[in-house]
C-alpha cells in the first residue's frame, strides 16, 4: 500500500468518482464540484502565465508596445455586458474578435476543408478500396443533400450513404467505447498497482 | 448606431483578414500578427465576464443557502485556491499547483470519461437494439472494431486488425468525408453571411 499522500488523495476522489456506478451520492457530487473548481482555477492560473504575462504584461511594461491599449479598451467594453443601459457596448468587441476571426478561418477553410478533401476523394488510382471510399463520400453527400427529394436515382444513392453513414457511427462508437476502455483500465491499474499494490 | 457600428466593424475586419491571406508581404504577415495578438488581449476581457457569471452564480446559490449550496462552497474554494497557488508560487513542473492538478483534477477527470464508457455501453445497448437493417450494421462495425483494438481479435483472427485498419481508412473515412465537406459547406457559408450582415444571431441579448 502506498504512503504517498498525494497517491491517497487520488484514489480516494478516483472512489468517490465510481461511486456513481451505484447511485447519485453526496462523494460523488463533492468529487464533481472539486473537479469543475479546480479545473477552473487551474485555467486561470495557465491565462495568467500565458496570456496576460507574455501577452500585456511584458509587452505594455517593457517592450513599450502601446498598440495592445487599443484591443484592452476595446475589450474592456465587454464588461458593459453586465450594465444593462450600456450593454449594447459589448457588441462592439465580439464585432471585432468574430469578423477577424472570421476573416482568418475563411481562406482555410475553403481550403482545407473543401477544397483539399474533394481533392483527395478524387481517384488517383483504381484499386477497389480507392473507389469504394469514392463512392461513399459522393453516397454520404447525397444523404445529406435535402434540396432534391430522395427518390429514384437520388434516393438509391442516399440509401447507399445511410449505409456508409452507419458503418462511419459504428467505428466511431467502437473507437470511443475502446478508449474510455482503456480509461478505465488505468485507472484501476492505479488503484490497485499504485495505491494498495496488489498488483505488481 | 447599436447595431450599424457592429456590424460594419464585423465586415471591414474580416474583409481585411481575407485579403490579408491572399497577399505574401511581410505587411501583411504584421497586420495578421497584430490582429492575432489584438484578439488575444480583447478576449482576456470575455473570460472576465465568464467568471463573474460563474461567481455570480456561486454565490448566488451559497448566498440562498439553495439545497446542496455546500457543493458551491466546494467549487468556489477549489477555484479561488487553485488560481491563488498557480498565480502566487508558480507553475513550475514540481511546484504545487502541477501536484495538486496530477493528484486531484487528472485523476478525477479520467475516472469521469472512463465512467461514460459503463454509461454509453448500457445506453447503447437500449438506443441500438439491432431492429433495423442499418442498426444491425452500426452493431456489427462496432463489435468488429472493439474485437479488433486488442489482442483477443488477433487471437480470433490474425487478419482482424487489418480489417479494422481497413474499416476505418476507407468506409468509415468515405462518410467523415462526406460529413466534413458538408460541415465546411455550411461553416464557409455561414461564416459569409456573418460578415456581409446577412446572419446577425449575435447581435441579440443587449437591447436594440
Amino acid at each position: 500500500m502506498s504512503h504517498d499522500i498525494w497517491v491517497w488523495v487520488a484514489a480516494l476522489l478516483t472512489l468517490c468518482i465510481l461511486s456513481f456506478l451505484y447511485k447519485d451520492n453526496p462523494f460523488y457530487k463533492f468529487a464533481e464540484y472539486l473537479l469543475i473548481g479546480v479545473a477552473l482555477g487551474f485555467g486561470i492560473a495557465i491565462v495568467w502565465y500565458n496570456i496576460i504575462i507574455p501577452k500585456i504584461w511584458i509587452p505594455l511594461r517593457y517592450q513599450h508596445q502601446y498598440h495592445l491599449f487599443i484591443p484592452a479598451c476595446l475589450g474592456s467594453l465587454y464588461i458593459c455586458r453586465l450594465f444593462p443601459k450600456y450593454a449594447w457596448l459589448s457588441r462592439w468587441p465580439i464585432a471585432f474578435s468574430l469578423g477577424a476571426s472570421i476573416g482568418m478561418s475563411l481562406p482555410l477553410t475553403l481550403q482545407a476543408g473543401i477544397f483539399k478533401q474533394v481533392q483527395s476523394t478524387m481517384l488517383s488510382g483504381f484499386s477497389i478500396s480507392a473507389i469504394i471510399a469514392f463512392i461513399g463520400v459522393v453516397a454520404t453527400l447525397i444523404y445529406f443533400y435535402f434540396s432534391a427529394e430522395h427518390k429514384g436515382f437520388v434516393g438509391g444513392v442516399a440509401k447507399t450513404g445511410i449505409w456508409y453513414v452507419m458503418i462511419s457511427f459504428g467505428a466511431i462508437f467502437g473507437y470511443t467505447v475502446m478508449a474510455r476502455m482503456s480509461l478505465i483500465i488505468g485507472r484501476f491499474e492505479f488503484l490497485l498497482h499504485n495505491w494498495l499494490g496488489v498488483i505488481k | 448606431m447599436r447595431k450599424s457600428i457592429p456590424l460594419r466593424i464585423c465586415l471591414v475586419s474580416g474583409i481585411v483578414m481575407i485579403i490579408q491571406f491572399f497577399i505574401p508581404h511581410r505587411y501583411s504577415q504584421t497586420v495578421y500578427n497584430y490582429t492575432l495578438d489584438w484578439l488575444i488581449v480583447s478576449g482576456i476581457f470575455a473570460i472576465v465576464i465568464g467568471l463573474h457569471s460563474n461567481f455570480h452564480l456561486h454565490i448566488t446559490r451559497i448566498v440562498r443557502k439553495r439545497k446542496g449550496w455546500g457543493y458551491n462552497v466546494v467549487t468556489m474554494a477549489a477555484t479561488l485556491s487553485m488560481a491563488f497557488i498557480g498565480i502566487a508560487f508558480g507553475i513550475g513542473a514540481d511546484s504545487l499547483f502541477m501536484k495538486i492538478y496530477r493528484n486531484i483534477e487528472v485523476p478525477m477527470d479520467a475516472t469521469m470519461f472512463s465512467l461514460l464508457g459503463f454509461f454509453m455501453a448500457s445506453a447503447a445497448f437500449r438506443a441500438f437494439r439491432a431492429k433495423t437493417k442499418e442498426a444491425t450494421v452500426l452493431l456489427i462495425v462496432a463489435l468488429i472494431i472493439m474485437i479488433g483494438r486488442v489482442p483477443l481479435g488477433y487471437f480470433l483472427w490474425h487478419r482482424f486488425p487489418e480489417l479494422v485498419e481497413w474499416i476505418m481508412m476507407y468506409p468509415n473515412m468515405a462518410a467523415q468525408r462526406g460529413i466534413g465537406l458538408g460541415i465546411g459547406l455550411g461553416m464557409a457559408a455561414m461564416e459569409l453571411k456573418i460578415i456581409l450582415g446577412i446572419e446577425r444571431g449575435w447581435l441579440g441579448g443587449a437591447g436594440d
